[in-house]
């Protein structure tokens, strides 16, 4: 029970920070908020890949762009007017069609996103299954560019295809009906229901890594990011590790992006570029790598104050400073596991910190 | 396909191909020193031709290069002296980390010292139009250029590892830094020479370049990634091979356009990688017997 505390605290702030926005009249930042959560989502499936398996992704982006474009292009398919074909009567009898009204009128009649939903939870899922046997395999510098290879591939398919839009991408994606009378979309006023269902899923997510590393898979992670050789020689199918963690790390990204979709109700080019999943990394390594809750806080404040603009034109330049001080000077991360001791350790007497220090250089220098 | 348009593409594809074994040649002079993967290369190809160009504006051509290389040159010392020599005990993620930001953090300054205007470098020689007949093929007197700096580099840097001191002296660090440090090598200012010359090599080839591909803040990605696949082509380390691997990948990326559509055509160079990558990582040219000693 004691490991769903930090739960049951993250529960309580979220709740906090709506009724705060509530009482200060600032309702819009909710949808900050909102799509930070979702990259967060992006983050702690990411963190789990490179803190905790000791793996190196920069093609997380590709994973996002794959859920997200998947459930675009499946739900902007309009079926009216093909009410005659086999594949209409095959979806509209067990309920799979959604009728729609459009602005001007029109009706549409489009595929529920559940089932783009669990399409795009598929093809990301086969997708790094596929991809991650044979370059999981690779170490290092290796690893790192064929990852991100993979990120330049999928966002040159989106940028060069047709079908996903081209550097348009694809827009009027329709909204999602998570429970029936709410549903993400974009809608001003559904920003309270919004802010909750993504932030559910990160509860959701984080409630499930945390039980992952807490069990066999997570035990094996860690004997195999501490040494790969070691943990192969005590027997853990250490390949196979790898790539379960790859494709966790991916449906999470698939699942951040098909739900950021229906919320921005469209999805372009630049989601799938090399500088989001590079952003990505970002987050976990300034973290503190394997900390899941450093990716959470840190996808949080960063997020948030990208996108409410604060950086300004030198957005990118910030990830880019932070990359190289954090690996430079603090590279466990600002944000430990283990809070407590660290303002144990802040309120001891500076001598006695001291005369650790010098004891931690004695051992190291021999 | 007429033989002369066969001939066309495959100048179009040499030219291409030697900025690619640019980079390549980039990467490895640094993976020889110290074994790491500089993901910051391409900006140095992007710097070369962004400062030469500031500088053509009011001197010769000359001049301007080889200003252009010398204050490269002095950004990769620089870089060395602050970032990465402090990080010798860093895991290679956090290496990869730290020269990925390096390569934002010059792509950003680049924005905001120039704009994101394409700019291009006038023509060594001639003009735009102007073009000599090659085997009935029209091309640019740059592509010449482009051939001759190449081949001097190589050859040159063949030379200075071969037979001056301070070459063996810097494949000595590859082989074993701390051996080499123990035989009196001064490791560190031959990691730091490393980058020096990296930067140099990539801001001769921006310059070269520069008049037919054109110069911009963010090309460096692209280049990284392609210079990179040429590198693996090739086998990392080796530099002549690099050469061979990027004149092949740019004749591949140039016949690839005229069967599939341009928008793919990095889809293709990285599908090879990913082959490569799993099928042989020790590149084309890489010997068996050597990779089974080496971890990828």
């Amino acid at each position: 029970m004691k490991r769903y505390y930090s739960v049951l605290l993250l529960a309580a702030v979220i709740v906090i920070i709506q009724v705060l926005t509530l009482i200060t009249g600032k309702a819009y930042l909710l949808t900050q908020l909102t799509m930070s959560a979702y990259y967060i989502v992006v983050a702690v499936g990411l963190c789990m890949v490179m803190g905790y398996a000791g793996q190196i992704s920069l093609g997380q982006a590709g994973f996002f762009a794959i859920g997200g474009y998947t459930t675009a292009f499946l739900t902007t398919i309009d079926f009216s007017g093909k009410a005659e074909t086999g594949l209409y009567r095959m979806l509209d009898t067990p309920g799979l069609l959604i009728t729609k009204e459009t602005l001007y009128g029109d009706t549409i009649i489009h595929l529920t996103p559940w089932i783009s939903l669990l399409a795009a939870v598929l093809i990301a899922a086969v997708t790094a299954y596929a991809l991650g046997i044979p370059i999981l395999k690779l170490k290092g510098h290796y690893l790192a560019m064929a990852t991100m290879g993979f990120g330049i591939i999928i966002y040159r398919i989106v940028l060069g295809s047709r079908i996903f839009g081209e550097a348009d991408g694809i827009s009027n994606v329709p909204s999602f009906p998570v429970f029936p009378g709410i549903s993400v979309s974009g809608d001003f006023t559904s920003r309270i229901s919004n802010y909750y269902i993504a932030w559910l899923l990160v509860i959701l997510g984080m409630l499930l890594l945390i039980n992952l590393i807490n069990s066999r898979v997570g035990r094996a992670l860690r004997s195999l990011h501490g040494s790969e050789e070691a943990s192969d020689a005590m027997g853990v199918d250490t390949s196979r590790y790898k790539v379960i963690v790859f494709v966790i790390g991916a449906v999470f990204a698939a699942v951040a992006g098909f739900f950021m979709t229906h919320y921005n109700g469209g999805i372009g080019p630049s989601e799938a570029g090399v500088a989001k999943s590079v952003r990505y990394v970002a987050i976990v390594a300034v973290g503190g790598m394997a900390n899941l809750w450093g990716s959470l806080i840190m996808g949080l404040v960063l997020n948030f104050l990208s996108l409410r603009g604060v950086f300004g034109h030198f957005d990118d330049a910030v990830f880019g400073i932070i990359l190289v001080f954090m690996m430079m000077f603090i590279p466990d991360g600002f944000i430990h596991t283990d809070v407590i001791h660290d303002i144990k350790e802040m309120l001891r007497p500076l001598s006695m910190r001291k005369k650790k220090l010098k004891k931690k250089q004695e051992v190291s220098n021999d | 396909m007429s033989g002369e348009q066969t001939l066309q593409y495959i100048f179009a594809g040499i030219t291409v191909g030697s900025i690619y074994a640019f980079v390549a040649i980039g990467y490895n002079i640094i993976y020889n020193a110290t074994g790491i993967i500089n993901f910051a290369q391409g900006e140095f190809v992007m710097l070369g031709g962004m400062i030469a160009y500031t500088f053509s504006g009011f001197m010769p051509l000359l001049p301007a290069v080889v200003l252009a290389v010398l204050i490269t040159s002095a950004v990769g010392s620089v870089i060395e002296s602050v970032f990465i020599r402090r990080m010798r005990k860093t895991s290679v993620l956090g290496m990869i980390v730290v020269t990925i930001g390096i390569s934002i953090l010059l792509r950003e300054a680049a924005l905001y010292i120039w704009d994101e205007q394409i700019r291009a470098l006038r023509f060594f020689t001639g003009s735009e139009i102007s073009s000599v007949s090659i085997l009935g093929a029209r091309i640019s007197p740059q592509v010449l250029w482009i051939l001759g700096i190449t081949t001097i580099i190589v050859a040159g840097l063949f030379l200075f590892f071969k037979f001056t001191l301070t070459g063996q002296a810097m494949r000595a660090c590859s082989e074993n830094l701390r051996a080499a440090k123990l035989c009196g090598i001064r490791t560190d200012s031959m990691v730091n020479l490393s980058f020096m010359l990296s930067a140099g090599i990539g801001a001769l080839g921006g310059c070269v370049v520069s008049p037919l591909t054109q110069t911009h803040y963010a090309m460096g990605t692209d280049l990284a990634i392609k210079g990179f696949i040429v590198a693996i082509l090739g086998g990392l380390g080796n530099a002549i091979a690099a050469v061979a691997a990027g004149l092949l990948l740019g004749l591949i990326e140039s016949f690839s356009i005229s069967i599939l559509p341009m928008a793919y055509k990095d889809v293709i160079s990285i599908i090879i990688l990913l082959i490569i990558l799993v099928v042989k990582p020790s590149g084309i040219f890489g010997s068996r017997q050597a990779s089974s000693m080496k971890d990828y």
